[in-house]
């Protein structure tokens, strides 16, 4: 049986990837759970890995693995190949000049924390403002909020509208010549929420500030062209790009990350050490204390060939059918409520039944093997604006399928008839 | 759904439904609040404990799914009446029963209508749903007025 179900829509011709094909890469996809087979709508969370990705980690330990930039053995020199070709890979890949911009770090959450403590603290004073919006996942409020306490500066917020779309008007009217920072995401985890990025960009340049954007859930689903969106710094984690958990990017223009003091101090990001002072190292390396996270490296390479051979415009036009199929199907079940009805939009459906706690829908619906987030989602600002305590979000990624989403709505049909 | 049943049993659907003493004691002489940073459930616990240490009173308020609010539901009704002492030993017992640790206390403790949460150890995410009143309970015995979180 296709994995496309009976969606009349869909020009299956018209489709450039093979979803069927797709989830034969993903052996994690292959199992039951609740004896029924896994339906995994969690990939806002974290997606699963296919099978290039798993080999290439693994090849990597028997085959490669040493320290990086250290040893003139060959091991040494293959293992570092490996991780500088990763980082030409992620270059390519959201279209940065020169790889001195890409800096491997733990997360999307680590790469904000740099930027807030070795750009902020370096750049920011008293009375300075940082904007952020309403919709900001919490990693991407956190680091601001510490950023403020230490340095005087007031974290001011744009909100969103009961769409959850930004408000441009009122992000327009926050922005001022005190706004240092601007920090917005390119999609938001919570809603699904597309973010007129290059647009915010231009209006924050034009107010003098710089722009993070937080791509955590932008660089999976839609193509992401640092030029194009011509934002300052652009950070994002490999685990939801179907690579390994703990590594991730973080994009800064050549010229602000050189001017930028180290963040973590450590082997491999200086050049000279000597107790009356040291030498830091050239861009990327300053950046990078310590033996770092070489097989996520290596995963990520992997994750990006895998995404790349599909296209990530073909990945987006295949979600984007996906969402609206769900979105359809929402607007026909009875006691469901949308949460998060933005025009531009991607990849999640986050919802609430009448009557029923998102906790006990993530428990029933687990029972019919699909798996769902549920509750604030690191996002509990946005809950507050919806009035919600929490939501229950199915995500979806490359290898979810039409059919999977009937599924979801038997599911959640279910649901409702049990605690009805 | 079948297994679905067993840990929703009939007797937390219906208290999800129609909870028992819900709703704010005003001239309560412990009051706790509880918040369960997993999922952002909030719940208030109204007390009025009398002379001679007997909770006269129970009553609480909140949002939360129906484990949660079953479990704060079924919490008042078998402390109603008994003392802190008592309170006390049904909090560890029961968070014994929900953890899966011996019991602590007495093997042959009976912790009575607490025994329909009994399915909610197998599911190590939702056992912080079933402890949040209790957990919210010790802290308003304690009178401490820091919202009480769920540990596991």
């Amino acid at each position: 049986m296709s994995y496309l179900g009976d969606a009349p829509q869909l020009d299956i011709k018209a489709l450039k990837l093979d979803p069927d094909a797709i989830r034969r890469d993903f052996p994690i996809l292959q199992q039951k759970v609740h004896d029924l087979p896994l339906v995994y709508l969690d990939n806002g969370a974290s997606a699963q890995k296919p099978e290039t990705v798993i080999r290439a980690i693994s090849d990597y330990y028997r085959t490669d693995h040493s320290n990086v930039h250290r040893g003139v053995h060959t091991l040494s020199q293959r293992a570092t190949d490996r991780y500088e070709g990763a980082r030409e890979k992620v270059r390519s890949f959201i279209n940065a000049k020169t790889t001195n911009e890409i800096v491997f770090v733990r997360g999307t959450t680590e790469a904000i924390n740099l930027v807030a403590c070795s750009y902020g603290l370096e750049h920011i004073d008293p009375g300075d403002e940082i904007l952020l919006t309403e919709m900001e996942h919490h990693s991407n409020i956190v680091p601001w909020q510490l950023l403020c306490e230490r340095s005087g500066a007031t974290l001011k917020v744009a909100p969103i509208d009961d769409r959850g779309e930004l408000i441009l008007e009122s992000y327009q009217d926050l922005l001022n010549d005190r706004t240092r920072i601007v920090a917005i995401a390119h999609i938001s985890n919570a809603l699904g929420t597309v973010n007129p990025v290059q647009k915010l960009t231009n209006m924050a340049h034009d107010a003098g500030a710089v722009v993070l954007v937080d791509g955590a859930q932008g660089a999976p689903h839609i193509t992401t062209d640092v030029e194009e969106l011509d934002c300052d710094f652009y950070v994002f984690s490999a685990h939801k790009l179907y690579g390994p958990t703990g590594i991730g990017v973080l994009y800064g223009r050549e010229n602000l990350l050189d001017a930028m003091p180290p963040w973590q101090g450590g082997g491999d990001m200086i050049k000279q050490v000597r107790f009356d002072g040291s030498e830091f190292n050239d861009l990327p390396y300053k950046f990078e204390a310590g033996t770092p996270n070489i097989s996520g490296v290596v995963g990520l390479g992997a994750a990006i060939d895998y995404v790349t051979s599909i296209g990530i415009q073909n990945i987006d036009d295949y979600e984007k059918y996906l969402l609206e199929y769900a979105t359809d199907q929402a607007s026909k079940q009875s006691g469901m409520r949308v949460i998060g009805t933005a025009r531009e939009k991607a990849a999640i459906l986050s919802f609430v039944l009448d009557g029923i706690h998102p906790h006990d829908i993530g428990t029933a619906l687990d029972h019919e093997g699909i798996a769902v987030r549920a509750g604030h989602h690191c996002a509990m600002p946005v809950m507050e604006h919806f009035g919600v305590s929490a939501t229950v979000r199915a995500s979806f990624g490359v290898y979810n399928t039409v059919s999977e989403i009937d599924c979801l709505f038997q599911g959640i049909q279910k649901t409702q008839e049990f605690f009805g | 759904m079948n297994s679905l049943r067993e840990l929703y049993q009939e007797v937390i659907m219906d208290h999800n439904r129609n909870p028992r003493n819900h709703g704010v004691l005003c001239d309560a002489s412990h009051k706790g609040k509880g918040f369960n940073p997993l999922c952002g459930d909030e719940l208030e616990l109204y007390l009025y404990v009398n002379k001679e240490s007997i909770i006269e009173e129970i009553r609480f308020q909140g949002k939360g799914c129906a484990i949660s609010t079953a479990s704060a539901s079924i919490m008042t009704e078998t402390l109603r009446g008994r003392s802190v002492n008592e309170a006390e030993k049904y909090f560890h017992e029961f968070r014994a029963l929900m953890t899966g640790e011996a019991r602590e206390v007495d093997q042959n403790f009976d912790l009575g209508k607490l025994e329909v949460l009994n399915g909610v150890s197998e599911y190590p995410a939702r056992v912080k749903c079933a402890t949040l009143a209790w957990h919210t309970l010790l802290a308003a015995l304690e009178g401490d007025t820091n919202p009480a979180r769920t540990e596991y």
